[in-house]
């Protein structure tokens, strides 16, 4: 068997020549940099990358990812990068999307991607806000918010969007950080082992319309009394001395002090394999539920069957049992007659 | 006035004729589009020249029995050319007192009723709003009625078999259709042929559907129903081999054949509608010939899957039809930027919004040439007949691939249900579509231009060193780049609208059928073809100097066309709309020209094109 070496890439063979065009200071950059870093050390020719995108801040992405790019319109990053991965399955498809792309005008063609399990990783950069239009509320954004469409406050109840991608049947799904460098690029690492749809919702701070959106997750103090980190085959643990965890009770999950007769031997093993989704639904109940700390890391990964690979193997299926198909016999199928 | 023979048996006399009209019309569960598409096979193996028109009703299943659940099929059969599925109706077969209301009107004076006796009770009248019975009230004294107790003698005919009462009520249409097959004269292998690949799995349905189609045959023969039966020679179309085809089958073959020619994959993505779907259903059969087909989850996941398979270097289609068309105008729009190859095809119908799914109409052209935000010019062809349906997909398909461009195809429901003789056309005689994808990295630009068609190259992922980025914000000229520059900004949307216009420089120059100058030019698009072609030529035959030109390409139009116009006195153009192309004509050519419009949800009839230009060359 032949093979061939791949060029030793690094984070600069995938910037592109073009301004990024960006608000200093906002959370896209971060996201951007991970990428770049993370894209050349996953061992796939660069000509193989496709990065698909629909309108927003986030969807600016391709422009600046020296790969194949397609920036579409709103909402639709989804269902052309469905149309990539089925005539394509050899290519590597990611979606760079937002809460608003991907959730409100997107928000068929994203759960009927992930519920198909098309090969394609979504990234879902989520600010809870309207960037580009200049800060309308989005279906992320708390209920109660004061934005410009909503001075009031919004009447909508939010999204959760990765509780919304386990009902969509989706197979990889994970939360990150924006500034949580090392975790974003080990996150964004297990998504590109995984064969299936890959969803990663990455909360992403918008300094100009939404600034400190994710500040109880991102800031030093209290970061670690409000995240717990997910490893699978580990406790979830999290506190700064490490002395709190999450362990079932019932059907629901609890808090709960270690010390004091409780031991790690009782906490909730993370099992991020685990088939039935209700476990990882649970998980994205927490951030939602008051004095529960924000998962972050891999709440799913759990692999099937890929649709492009299904629909790749009936064309084979079909050519194995009836030969290539013959347009001339094509042509000629049915009854015909001849005139002289 | 045909010629009369002595048949062999019973004295029954055969009479050759020119050509017959005829309509099956039930229920829509009573098997009236199977019973007339056997009817068709029948008829086009025979050899004669044909027309189809099936209509039915939107509702799956209306209550039986009543008018909104009536289904027909009718079929024009002659010796010479076929145009049209015909104006009247010369023999009418109706399975209940419902459909023969609906359908009475179109029945010539003195013309065949076959009725099913058994379906006049009183309930069945009731369902059809009639006060009192037809077969006694003298209401059908005009035709030639014959009553036949249809499901009684397939009851008769199928007792032996032991099926159940309702599976053998079933079989009646296919009584009725033996009946047709001895009133003219038809072979019935065909359909024997038909039943047992049908009912290859149930080989009692297929036993039972051949004994009544022999019943129904025998009952002629046996009984002196009928005085004469009909004989229609085969017609004299150019040697070849053909077969029969309806519109949807024929789009189908036309991008797999574009797709052989090309070498690319053909993609489909799609989202069911009426009358659209089966292309989408036949193009999912085509698996051996590496079709993909995606069912999308809406009209607009569609379209734009099938822009990312082209981006990826297939052969993209997507189907629909006019409110799924206006779905998709964004990502129309979205194809015109990124100048990628992509064929929308719109079967029209009825209209506005949900309007009348199953019935023809022809007004989506204003939709077609200008429904999108902005400047967003983008070829459009239209076909004329079922059978031109294969070759306006090719065509499409050849337009994209070599312009790089979003092409629309304009057929409509009459075309994509009916059905004619199509001469198939030998593989060598079809030319192939060069593709050229980019690889040269040292030479390549997203936005460089062919100077002879202007189109963009198509360097797909996958190919070393060309990775660039497209989208939908104004790129700058050459390099593809994201440019708000106001100059090139105009500079781009003058090329996007020169490189579409360059199309016509290898559209064939228009020739009018008939007089190529004169009183009057007919000028018409899409499935009006054969009405006119033949009003056209009763109009000569009465010594009208008159011409014809009818329009594959709406976007851009021939070079020649202005031209013409102006050799007539008088321009009459009818569509199955409010005047689309009459507008687009008086505007680019300011010829004071006549629309001449029909919106019933029917194609035009013959009579009334031609009562129409013996009007217009009365006036002064």
């Amino acid at each position: 068997m032949a093979t061939t070496t791949l060029p030793m890439y690094t984070k600069k063979d995938f910037q592109t020549d073009q301004e990024v065009r960006w608000c200093p200071g906002c959370g896209d950059y971060a996201i951007l940099n991970a990428v770049q870093s993370v894209f050349p050390e996953l061992g796939i020719p660069r000509e193989k990358f496709v990065v698909v995108s629909g309108i927003g801040c986030s969807s600016r992405f391709p422009y600046y990812m020296n790969t194949y790019g397609f920036h579409s319109i709103h909402g639709r990053a989804p269902a052309v990068a469905t149309g990539i991965k089925i005539a394509r399955p050899d290519l590597e498809v990611w979606v760079a999307t937002g809460d608003g792309d991907s959730l409100a005008i997107g928000g068929n063609h994203t759960i009927h991607m992930l519920r198909r399990n098309v090969g394609i990783k979504v990234l879902m950069f989520n600010n809870r806000i309207y960037g580009l239009t200049k800060g309308q509320y989005s279906p992320t954004s708390e209920f109660g918010k004061k934005t410009k469409s909503t001075p009031y406050g919004s009447a909508d109840q939010p999204f959760n969007p990765l509780a919304l991608a386990i009902g969509a049947g989706t197979t990889f799904i994970a939360r990150s950080v924006d500034v949580f460098q090392p975790h974003l690029k080990e996150t964004l690492k297990k998504a590109a082992a995984h064969k299936g749809a890959a969803y990663i919702e990455i909360l992403q701070n918008c300094n100009i319309f939404n600034d400190g959106a994710w500040a109880d997750v991102t800031e030093k103090e209290t970061r670690s009394e409000h995240v717990v980190a997910l490893e699978h085959g580990k406790p979830l643990i999290f506190g700064k001395n490490r002395d709190k965890g999450i362990r079932m009770n019932g059907i629901n999950l609890e808090v709960v002090a270690l010390g004091n007769g409780t031991s790690e031997a009782d906490l909730l093993i993370h099992d991020e394999r685990n088939p039935n989704p209700v476990y990882a639904f649970l998980l994205a109940q927490m951030h939602e539920t008051p004095g529960f700390p924000t998962p972050i890391g891999t709440l799913r990964a759990w692999e099937t069957s890929r649709y492009e690979d299904i629909v790749a193997a009936q064309v084979r299926d079909v050519i194995a049992k009836r030969g290539p198909g013959d347009i001339s016999k094509l042509l000629h199928s049915g009854d015909t007659w001849e005139v002289r | 006035m045909g010629t009369l023979t002595e048949s062999p048996v019973h004295g029954h006399k055969r009479e050759t004729i020119e050509q017959a009209v005829i309509r099956f019309a039930g229920d829509s569960g009573d098997g009236m589009q199977i019973t007339g598409n056997q009817f068709t096979n029948t008829v086009a193996l025979y050899g004669n020249d044909l027309a189809t028109f099936p209509d039915y009703p939107a509702e799956i299943r209306a209550p039986a029995g009543t008018i909104p659940g009536v289904s027909g099929f009718q079929i024009h059969f002659a010796s010479g050319q076929v145009y049209t599925p015909g104006d009247a109706v010369d023999a009418l077969i109706v399975m209940n007192p419902a459909a023969m209301i609906v359908n009475l009107p179109d029945l010539k004076r003195n013309g065949i009723l076959i009725l099913n006796a058994d379906s006049f009770t009183e309930n069945d009248l009731r369902k059809a709003h009639l006060k009192s019975n037809p077969l006694e009230d003298h209401s059908l004294d005009g035709y030639r009625v014959f009553p036949v107790g249809l499901e009684r003698l397939t009851r008769a005919a199928l007792t032996e078999l032991g099926l159940d009462a309702k599976s053998t009520d079933r079989c009646k249409n296919f009584f009725a259709l033996g009946m047709c097959c001895w009133l003219y004269n038809r072979p019935m292998e065909s359909t024997f042929r038909w039943l047992d690949q049908k009912f290859k799995n149930k080989p009692l349905l297929a036993e039972a559907n051949k004994l009544a189609l022999r019943a129904g045959y025998s009952y002629c023969e046996a009984t002196e129903a009928f005085q004469v039966s009909y004989e229609i020679p085969p017609a004299k179309l150019a040697p070849g081999k053909y077969r029969n085809l309806s519109g949807n089958q024929a789009l189908a073959m036309g991008f797999v054949m574009a797709s052989q020619k090309s070498g690319l994959t053909l993609f489909l993505g799609s989202y069911p509608i009426t009358p659209a779907s089966d292309v989408l259903h036949e193009l999912s059969m085509y698996k051996d010939f590496g079709v993909l087909t995606f069912q999308a989850e809406d009209e607009i996941a569609a379209v734009t899957s099938a822009l990312g398979a082209s981006f990826a270097g297939a052969l993209a289609v997507t189907t629909t039809s006019g409110p799924g068309m206006s779905l998709k105008s964004e990502a129309m729009g979205l194809a015109v930027a990124v100048e990628l190859p992509i064929v929308i095809c719109d079967i029209q119908r009825g209209g506005p919004s949900t309007g009348l799914p199953t019935k023809t109409e022809q007004a989506d052209l204003l939709q077609a040439l200008f429904g999108r935000s902005s400047e967003a010019p983008i070829p459009v062809l239209a076909a004329a007949t079922p059978g031109d349906c294969f070759w306006t997909a090719f065509e499409a398909s050849r337009i994209a691939l070599k312009y790089m461009t979003p092409v629309i195809l304009l057929s409509d429901g009459f075309l994509a249900n009916g059905a004619e003789p199509w001469h198939i056309p030998e593989l060598r005689d079809i030319a192939e579509i060069p593709i050229h994808f980019a690889t040269n990295p040292e030479t390549f630009k997203p936005y460089a231009r062919d100077p002879q068609t202007l189109a963009r190259p198509w360097a797909i992922p996958g190919t070393p060193d060309l990775e660039h980025r497209i989208g939908g914000i104004e790129k700058e000229d050459v390099t593809g780049n994201v440019s708000y520059e106001p100059l090139n900004h105009e500079h781009m949307v003058r090329l996007r609208a020169a490189k579409v216009e360059a199309v016509a420089q290898e559209i064939p120059d228009l020739v009018p059928a008939g007089d190529p100058d004169g009183d009057l030019l007919i000028v018409s698009w899409g499935s009006t073809y054969g009405a006119i072609t033949a009003a056209l030529g009763t109009a000569r035959e009465k010594g009208a100097r008159s011409g014809h030109v009818h329009l594959r390409y709406l976007n851009p139009l021939a070079r020649n066309l202005g031209e013409i116009l102006r050799r007539y006195r008088k321009v009459l153009v009818p569509e199955m709309n409010l005047g689309q192309l009459a507008l687009i004509l008086r505007a680019k050519y300011l010829v004071d020209v006549q629309s001449y419009s029909k919106v019933q949800g029917r194609p035009f009839k013959q009579a009334e094109i031609e009562a129409k230009i013996e009007e217009v060359l009365a006036e002064r």
